[in-house]
């Protein structure tokens, strides 16, 4: 994309490229676990570590070594496949995957194949459309183990790329890491709505390995990686067009411009009378396009074949449904079952979820908050605080500390104005809540007999128009309240002084 | 030997120095060793030696010396498997076998000549030179194991470790007149093994004696949760059943498809002879059919090569072994194919080219898929024969040791050599051979093969037992007495 | 089947990142064409009926704890590597994907 391309005049927008051709969509997930360690041997996968350090003669590929396949990814497999609704397959294998590249150790990348450990399962999700939220089915067609291989350093020539370098640098700290790879059936009948459909989906399937606690899913870290395929077919031709495959898309908006992207690279292709090669494309951040990677056409031949240093996996149904008997709530499920119970309005549910609050205001609520505080913090001056810094609110303040704040709100002990300098206390690290109170002395002066000696000091001060109150003007009251809050340094509650004022001077 | 160690008429040292005087002596001419520890075998003597000294309890072979097969990774001593491509690889663990001799006191002397990555019949393969064999050195010693069993024949060790693919312990024991055993599939760990066929390798004993042999197996069996192949079940008890010498009511089945065309007919008098000796020692003969074992070779040269084309995948030059072709300016890739085109002689080339070409789109079901069925019909063949008796018997080879450089241009003829030995590893089940005489026509041994049926090792160990002693007192003299006495070179 | 040919060698020997001559390639196309002429017989019993056996002993289910043991170190990993820099594998430069 070095070149810059004249648009030609008929070139097709998005909204035109739709209304010509249908897309079809196929989603690829790679997921890593977080065991403790890897899939096949006992080293680490703590990320981070020096340079091959975590490797073993089993990851290294070394001559005789053997590997073992980690119970633990199997269970987390099969969690997933039946929160995917999956068959679970009563015997499954390990396949080689044969094909050379440096940073696989063994030349081969121990997969499944044609016996994989889930199959046939959905995933239900949903969208805004013009006509309101909609429905799609998704359907998996499977669920499969593997590893991953490890990191390549690329030196001389531009930084980092491949092209160009003079040698690479292998670290196989990363080789051998747990993978699930969780495989979409096509996906059709998205229409216009194809983008919306894929991130929804990627989006749905990020909450639910969440919940499942299997996987950290950070697709910024490359946790959770996304290969998006596309096809177009004129609209109604009920053909099935050829799909180029968009490698690790690595965001949820990315997800939905991959899409974007191809629909109106495709399209336009299709146009100007061309075909659709099937390759492997790299999708560019920066300006939402693809570009072609290695042309599919002479496919390597992986030359698959049952994995003979492996036996076959085979769970019994009581294995499958005591780990079915431990699957956590569905997001979905929970988001709707949160909602009804916090009477939350559509859009703030929705500032809720995409912020990614809903476990911290729940936790916030359960330690006692009221639902309505314990969201508004969050959302409100949280978020604001963390907007300033630039970071994740839920690193700025634990969801006791919100609750224990609340808490004093509710019990009259702090003022809504006070609790913002306390949460403002707390993530500048002075300490717990209760700490910057007494630190800072902000306590609510709620002594009635203190706050009499300030309310006969403000009548004192301005006696006129103490007369215009008990004359009954009772909005000249806020001169006098303003006065003594002023007293006080703020810490009284304005309501209480109020009241005590007004019938001090018999109203 | 061990009972001269544990009764303290030989200490350890003395014994692995006299051994090493052997081998100073004779391997300049029979080339059964690639690498000496001195060192480390000495070391380990003098260990063995302290212990017993203060009493300790020590393993019924502590203190004996052995060799071992070049496929075996042993921490810190060069392992090459025979092939250029790890010339001076130095691997940092040891396999689990060599972690068991080890911990049960036993002293390697060194690794041992084999065919390059145990592909081949007669150690011709080896990039390092033929072995030869003691009993004629211008004949091969089989192979891949020949330098395993060329040690024990030359005297240069009592004990070997060999590994069998395809009969690569029991065909060099049966052509230098010594007893090799290819335990259960799952019955000895494969972690550190280096492989060539995973489904068809087996590690096991190589020696002199069915008792030795026992004694060997026991040390180096059992589960090991490294190899999810390993059986998870206690280890047959062989050193029990080698010294019943008792086969009174035994059923011995005699598989008629292996003794016709293709026998030499030296092997087969020989072979009838030992039959002889166990019906004589109250064994029952029944003939069994194995019709698919005229398959077993064609399946066994796709199963094995295709397993293979993806094992030596990793020898690639990036990680460890030889690099060939890396002038800064030549790619990843075609440094990979410059270093396997030097590093990797005609018959792995020849395999792996096989291999790969049995598993690509289009050919997988004709080839690999189809040599999977004739495995289920192999083990369909042994169960029902085992249905009929307890052991099975046959030649271990058809022929006698040949001249060393007659079939290595021929590979159909030299892979014939495993026929009788191939449907074992198949199987997965055990097999032994153990000599039974010379040939009259050539003076070369013969070996007698028995095999037992899936973690029943201990039949195999039986019926061998009995069958040696009755030979024995028949030759009076163990067979290896009439080997050349080798001088130095 | 078919007989092979050089190119059809070639292609395996690409697929097996064994780099051979014209020379190789005729006598292994060869030595190909009697070694399948004589294995290909397997497809004479393989019939639909017929399961596969990819594995001689029948275990299943064989897994280890999710545990952590002690990794080689990095010296350890690397002491067989034909070059090594920055406690790396020092390799050729890798062409093809980003
Ligand atoms: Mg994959
Ligand atoms: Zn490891």
């Amino acid at each position: 994309m070095s070149q810059m391309v004249p648009m030609p005049l008929n070139y097709l927008n998005y909204d035109e490229a739709v209304a010509k051709y249908e897309p079809t969509l196929g989603l690829e997930v790679h997921v890593e676990l977080n065991t403790k360690s890897k899939m096949f041997c006992s080293c680490s996968t703590e990320f981070g570590g020096e340079p091959n350090t975590q490797t073993c003669p089993v990851c290294l590929g070394l001559p005789g070594a053997l590997p073992v396949v980690n119970g633990k990814a199997i269970e987390s497999t099969i969690l997933i496949g039946l929160a995917l609704n999956c068959s679970i397959a009563p015997f499954s294998r390990f396949a080689r995957k044969n094909y050379f590249y440096p940073d696989m150790p063994k030349n081969f990348q121990t997969s499944q194949y044609d016996e994989p450990i889930c199959v046939n399962g959905y995933l239900d999700i949903e969208i805004a459309t013009e006509e309101g939220p909609k429905q799609f089915r998704v359907e998996i067609e499977r669920v499969h183990m593997e590893e991953d291989t490890g990191k390549s350093l690329h030196v001389g020539g531009a930084t980092g790329r491949i092209h160009g370098a003079e040698y690479s640098l292998l670290d196989y700290n990363r080789a051998g890491i747990p993978l699930v790879e969780i495989v979409t059936k096509i996906v059709g009948g998205t229409g216009k709505y194809a983008p919306q459909v894929a991130r929804a989906y990627v989006s749905e399937l990020r909450d639910i390995l969440r919940s499942l606690g299997v996987s950290d899913v950070k697709m910024e870290q490359g946790s959770m990686r996304c290969d998006v395929n596309v096809s177009l077919s004129p609209l109604d031709s009920g053909t099935l067009g050829t799909r180029s495959e968009t490698k690790n898309v690595n965001s949820l908006r990315s997800v939905e411009r991959a899409v974007i992207g191809e629909v109106i690279r495709q399209s336009n292709r299709l146009e100007a009378g061309e075909r659709i090669v099937q390759e492997t494309r790299h999708f560019l951040e920066e300006s939402g396009q693809t570009r072609p990677g290695r042309s599919k056409e002479q496919a390597e031949d992986y030359r698959y074949f049952p994995e003979p240093d492996l036996v076959p996996v085979a769970p019994d149904s009581g294995w499958i449904e005591a780990l079915r008997a431990t699957l956590p709530e569905r997001p979905s499920a929970r988001r709707a079952r949160l909602k009804a119970e916090w009477s939350v309005p559509d859009k703030e549910m929705t500032s809720l979820i995409n912020a990614g609050l809903l476990d911290v205001v729940q936790e916030t609520i359960e330690l006692g908050a009221e639902p309505i505080r314990a969201r508004s913090w969050w959302l409100g001056e949280i978020s604001r605080l963390a907007n300033e810094r630039d970071v994740d609110p839920t690193t700025l303040i634990t969801p006791t500390q919100v609750a224990e704040v609340i808490s004093l709100i509710q019990n009259g002990d702090l003022t809504d104005n006070l609790a913002r300098q306390v949460v403002e206390g707390v993530i500048a690290g002075a300490g717990r809540p209760s700490e910057v109170i007494a630190q800072r002395g902000l306590k609510v002066v709620s002594d009635d007999a203190a706050l009499m000696l300030a309310i006969e000091a403000a009548i004192a001060a301005q006696p006129e128009t103490a007369e215009r109150i008990r004359g009954g003007n009772i909005p000249a009251a806020g001169a006098l309240i303003g006065a003594v809050m002023k007293a006080t340094g703020g810490q009284a509650d304005a309501a209480k002084v109020r009241e005590l004022l007004l019938k001090h001077l018999g109203q | 030997m061990a009972t001269a160690l544990a009764a303290g008429e030989l200490s350890s040292v003395d014994l692995t120095q006299l051994h090493f005087d052997q081998i100073e002596k004779v391997d300049g001419a029979v080339h059964a060793f690639l690498y000496l520890d001195k060192e480390g075998a000495l070391a380990q003597a003098r260990t063995v030696d302290a212990k017993r000294a203060k009493g300790e309890a020590l393993g019924p072979l502590a203190g004996v010396p052995l060799a071992l097969k070049d496929v075996l990774a042993q921490k810190g001593i060069p392992t090459t498997c025979g092939s250029k491509m790890l010339e001076g690889w130095r691997p940092p663990y040891d396999a689990t076998v060599v972690t068991k001799l080890k911990e049960a006191g036993i002293v390697i002397l060194g690794k041992t000549n084999m065919d390059e990555f145990a592909m081949g019949s007669s150690t011709e393969n080896s990039a390092y030179g033929p072995t030869h064999n003691p009993w004629d050195l211008t004949r091969i010693p089989g192979g891949s194991g020949g330098g395993s069993a060329a040690s024990l024949a030359a005297f240069e060790a009592p004990l070997a470790i060999g590994t069998d693919t395809g009969g690569s312990i029991r065909q060099p024991a049966a052509v230098t007149g010594t007893v090799g055993v290819k335990p259960t599939y799952g019955g000895v760990s494969r972690y550190g093994l280096i492989a060539f066929s995973s489904s068809l390798d087996q590690a096991g004993p190589c020696a002199r004696t069915v008792l030795d042999a026992a004694l060997l197996h026991e040390i180096i069996a059992g589960h090991d949760e490294r190899d999810s192949t390993s059986i998870n079940a206690p280890v047959p008890q062989v050193v029990k059943a080698a010294k019943k010498l008792d086969v009174k009511g035994m059923k011995i089945g005699v598989v008629k498809e292996l003794q016709g065309d293709g026998f030499q007919s030296g092997v087969l008098s020989r072979f009838h002879e030992g039959l002889d000796a166990l019906v004589s020692a109250g064994a029952e003969l029944v003939e069994v059919s194995c019709p698919t074992f005229d398959y077993a070779l064609a399946a066994y040269y796709l199963i094995a090569p295709s397993e293979c084309s993806s094992n030596l995948a990793r020898f690639d030059s990036m990680r460890y072994g030889i690099r060939v072709g890396d002038d800064g300016q030549r790619s990843a890739e075609e440094v990979m194919k410059l270093t396997r085109h030097a590093g990797f002689g005609a018959e792995v080339k020849r395999r792996i080219i096989l291999g790969t070409y049995a598993l690509s789109s289009g050919y997988y079901d004709a080839y690999y898929g189809s040599a999977q069925k004739v495995r289920t019909l192999l083990m369909r063949d042994f169960s029902a024969a085992f249905a009929l008796a307890d052991v099975l018997v046959s030649p271990t080879t058809p022929t006698t040791a040949f001249k060393i450089g007659e079939q290595v241009d021929d590979p159909l003829a030299m892979y014939l050599n495993d026929i009788a030995t191939i449907p074992v590893n198949m199987a997965g089940i055990g097999g032994m051979s153990l000599p039974c005489g010379l040939a009259e026509e050539d003076g070369l041994p013969v070996g007698f093969q028995i095999m037992s049926p899936a973690m029943r090792d201990d039949l195999m160990y039986q019926v061998g037992g009995t069958l040696e002693a009755a030979l024995l007192a028949k030759w009076g003299a163990p067979i290896l007495d009439k080997t050349p006495v080798l001088a130095a070179r | 089947m078919a007989a092979i040919s050089r190119d059809d060698v070639a292609h395996l020997a690409k697929l097996a990142r064994i780099s051979m001559n014209d020379s190789e390639l005729d006598h292994l196309a060869e030595e190909m064409d009697l070694i399948l002429g004589a294995v290909a017989r397997v497809q004479e019993v393989a019939g639909r009926d017929v399961p596969p056996t990819s594995h001689p002993i029948p275990v299943k289910n064989v897994v280890r704890e999710d545990l952590v043991r002690p990794s080689l170190t990095p010296q350890e990993a690397l002491s067989g590597a034909p070059a090594q820099s920055e406690d790396r594998f020092k390799v050729p430069q890798i062409l093809g994907e980003e």
